[in-house]
């Protein structure tokens, strides 16, 4: 387990305390330990089918770790449900976004406050996107699906940030983006870690991920075989031979 | 549409600003397209021949003596295919030439391809039994393919009707818009006098305006040839006059915003309530039942509409809801039942009724809601099944009857307002317009409240749904029973009108049925529920109530069929889409012109998906 800066006196946002998770027979997850910190921004690496989603899943409540525990804020929540996870600050920003297609810009940001009832609270993070975000005003009334795919990343982003978030999971944010977007993408990403919020994300391209994140593990069939500083899992040879493809430089 | 264009044929205008002219290479082009359409019109035209449509449907004339519906079922495939050409010619051929002498050429060609089906069918009759094949086809029909004369009149005949039918729809392409408006127009004033005749009969009646409907109407139905002319007149004089300004007031309204649109709404809203609740009492008992029964489904096709247009499940089995609340309201309210007669009011049943409905609902739906797409599909309809072998089975006959049902429901009592069954079906409809006023409410409220937009979000990803903190098998299971509970109001209606309740008034057809008014009317969208049911229930009829097109009961799941195929390939937002989409797409469209115009600076470096605006 990965240790904070300023020793271990803190406790973890979000931790996973060596969390199994099966789907029927499939062992997903094997023995997995992972522990975000609050404000810091770390990333999850690792290939097709190693158990990045399902690690979000289980973070989420939407699967049950069969043993293990996952801890929110030093409480054991293996047994709440995703509201409850929810309506304490974890949210997270799907794959592929995955916007609400036939709604309005405007539904989907609604949604994304789903579990709130601080009306005013709500309208000032409204405005509060709509700063990040002056693009997402403009297109308010029109249908999710109709917008670009910048645009539609703006969106997802803005309605996770209406869920008024602690610690933000993002699921692939380079995925299925044009590569100037993916940049963009990150620097977004950053800007948001820079005013104050906690985020995990989970990462194929693993270069692009650490040049922006603190610390980082790599999941390989389900298991941590990797957990160190992001300058470290840079210049780590395996990391640089299965991921960064520059096994020769 | 399919073929592609060859380019090199010098069809399409050059850029050396080549004269638009119907070329030969366009023709040449389309003839094949020509030949193919008429081909499937001539099937189509057999089919609709051998359906025995045309013999049944002679018997209800549309204009006295020229025109009845069993013709008119035979003039619509060469008319559309017509039609059909000369808009084919038009968009594909080239894209500016002024319409012309082709559209006609080629309607007319199509048409008599399309007859040509008839001509072959009257030649096959002549010389084959196809009795034993085919039930359904009657001796009649060589005779009315052949006006009574002998095969080759048939033959020639409609080769003749079909080329001039053809041509009237290649003509129509041809036609500006104000002409084409003004005949269009016409044509659905006679159309509409002749399918409304029973309504209007009855209505005039009340109204001692008997005078008027003997004038327009034959003595055995019918529109008066003279009267379809004076009333055609009439209209396309009309049509001219108002040039349009009907659009115009519609669009206005349409582009209305916030407190103005509001008004407007709330106008048209106490205006159709108030021509609801004046109608009926100059309306004799037709009418009053006809509009019951379009209420009934209304309120059918609201609750199916929440659980399939808002919530996006599935309900293939929607009538076992239907069946509760008929069934329970009956054994609740009637003395005859048989093991529990408790004999309530019916509005105290009422309360029961929707407290065990929404409890069949949750019993149902909590399987049920487990699954996604197809299988829950399957699973629905299987419980719609169940329940009414429940109703039909020996085993629970003490309880419910088993097929002989339960008779001698006392019919429904609200603070004096008594409807016996069926012996005022004015009352009925205004105790079934109540309930459609209570539950077109609840849908419009529910649509705008949390969690109506909670049963979007499912509609659209139940995953990510869920990862927003929405409780999706709460919110699907209350739509479930929200749905169950809409529905058990028209059930327990139902029984009190009917006076009986027997299992075989809950077949697996009213489910389907209700699900096509949904989708024909625009799922999703409250009005459109309405239309769909007036259309639909009104016109054609229910599974087992007659329509104003009574003569179509026979043939009503063929066209229910037809219609829904169109739909799906013509609007398949539904007859009347949901208000607040077409605005949003209105809104789309508006911002996207503005942005063509460059009047939005925009700073595309996403490098989305906009195309880049033309040179």
């Amino acid at each position: 387990m990965s240790t904070d800066q300023d020793g271990a006196a803190v406790t973890p946002l979000l931790e996973m305390r060596s969390v199994n998770a099966h789907y029927g027979a499939v062992h997903a997850l094997r023995d997995v330990d992972l522990a975000i910190y609050g404000g810091e921004l770390v990333c999850l690496l690792g290939g097709n089918a190693s158990g990045k989603s399902t690690t979000l899943k289980t973070l989420l409540g939407m699967l049950k770790p069969t043993t293990g525990e996952v801890v929110l804020d030093g409480e054991v929540v293996n047994d709440k449900p995703t509201s409850y996870r929810v309506a304490r600050g974890v949210t997270m920003v799907p794959e592929n976004r995955r916007l609400f297609k036939r709604l309005s810009v405007r539904e989907n940001l609604d949604l994304g406050a789903y579990l709130r009832s601080d009306t005013d609270d709500i309208a000032a993070d409204l405005e509060r996107v709509f700063e990040l975000f002056p693009r997402v005003k403009e297109r308010l009334n029109q249908k999710a699906g109709t917008l670009s795919g910048g645009e539609q990343q703006m969106v997802a982003m803005g309605r996770a940030l209406m869920a008024k978030p602690r610690v933000l999971l993002m699921d692939e944010p380079s995925m299925g983006l044009a590569p100037a977007l993916v940049q963009q993408n990150f620097e977004l990403i950053q800007q948001i870690h820079e005013a104050g919020l906690t985020v995990f994300m989970v990462e194929q391209n693993a270069n692009m991920a650490l040049s922006i994140a603190d610390r980082g593990w790599v999941l390989q069939t389900g298991r941590v075989v990797l957990d160190d500083t992001a300058e470290n899992l840079l210049a780590h040879p395996d990391l640089r031979a299965s991921y960064l493809g520059q096994a020769d430089t | 549409m399919t073929a592609t264009l060859p380019p090199e044929t010098g069809a399409v205008g050059g850029p050396d600003g080549m004269p638009l002219a119907p070329s030969r290479p366009v023709l040449a082009q389309d003839w094949r397209r020509l030949v193919r359409m008429g081909a499937v019109g001539a099937v189509a035209q057999i089919f609709i021949a051998l359906s025995n449509m045309p013999v049944r449907l002679d018997e209800r004339v549309v204009v006295k003596p020229v025109l009845s519906l069993g013709y008119l079922t035979l003039l619509i495939v060469p008319f559309a295919a017509g039609y059909r050409v000369g808009h084919q010619i038009k968009r594909e051929g080239m894209p500016q030439y002024a319409a012309g002498a082709h559209e006609v050429a080629g309607g007319a060609a199509c048409g008599a391809l399309v007859g040509g089906g008839l001509s072959l069918l009257a030649v096959l009759l002549a010389n084959f039994d196809l009795r034993e094949p085919l039930v359904n086809w009657s001796p009649m029909l060589a005779e009315l393919l052949a006006f009574g004369n002998a095969t080759w009149f048939a033959v020639v005949i409609w080769l003749l009707i079909g080329a001039a039918i053809g041509a009237v729809g290649g003509i129509l392409r041809t036609l500006g818009p104000r002409t084409s408006r003004a005949v269009v127009t016409m044509a659905l004033a006679v159309a509409g006098a002749a399918v409304l005749e029973p309504l209007v009969v009855d209505l005039a009646e009340g109204m001692r305006l008997e005078a008027l409907t003997d004038r327009l109407y034959a003595r055995r139905g019918g529109v008066n040839w003279t009267s379809a002319l004076g009333l055609a007149a009439a209209s396309g004089v009309l049509a001219v006059l108002a040039r349009g300004r009907v659009r115009q007031a519609r669009d206005h309204i349409a582009s209305l915003e916030g407190a103005r649109r509001n008004r407007a709404n709330l106008g048209l809203i106490l205006l159709t309530g108030a021509a609801l609740i004046i109608l009926p009492l100059f309306a004799g008992k037709l009418t009053n039942e006809l509009l019951a029964n379009v209420g009934l489904f209304v309120l059918l096709a609201l609750g199916l509409n929440v659980v399939v247009g808002l919530a996006g499940i599935l309900d293939l089995g929607y009538v076992a809801f239907f069946a509760v609340g008929s069934y329970s309201a009956a054994v609740l309210t009637a003395a005859t039942s048989p093991r529990i007669n408790p004999e309530m009011p019916w509005l105290v049943a009422l309360i029961v009724v929707v407290i065990i409905t929404g409890l069949v609902g949750l019993f149902i739906g909590a399987p049920v809601i487990r699954m996604r797409g197809d299988y829950l599909a399957i699973v629905t309809l299987g419980f719609g099944e169940i329940i009414r072998l429940i109703f039909l089975s020996d085993w629970l006959s003490g309880w419910f009857g088993g097929s002989q049902g339960i008779t001698k429901i006392p019919g429904a009592g609200i603070f004096g307002l008594t409807s016996v069954a069926g012996t005022d079906p004015r009352r009925v409809f205004y105790l079934v317009l109540a309930f459609c006023a209570i539950a077109i409410y609840v849908s419009w409220r529910l649509e705008r409240s949390r969690l109506g937009r909670a049963w979007m979000a499912v509609r659209e990803d139940e995953t990510v749904a869920e990862a927003m903190g929405i409780n999706t098998v709460n919110v699907k299971l209350l739509a479930f029973v929200v749905g169950a509970i809409l529905g058990s109001f028209s059930g327990a209606i139902f029984s009190a009108k009917v006076g009986s309740v027997f299992p075989n008034s809950f077949l697996i057809l009213v489910s389907i049925v209700i699900l096509v008014v949904v989708i024909f009317g625009g799922m999703g969208s409250i009005v459109g529920v309405i239309a769909g049911s007036a259309v639909l229930i009104g016109v054609l009829g229910g599974p087992k109530q007659p329509g104003l097109l009574a003569e179509f009961s026979e043939f009503k799941l063929l066209i229910y069929g037809a219609l829904l195929i169109w739909m799906m390939l013509a609007r398949p937002e539904g007859l009347i889409p949901s208000v607040r989409r077409s605005r949003e797409l209105h809104q789309e469209e508006m911002a996207q012109d503005a942005w063509l115009r460059g009047q939005v600076e925009d700073d595309d470096s996403d490098g989305g998906t906009h195309a880049a605006p033309a040179t």
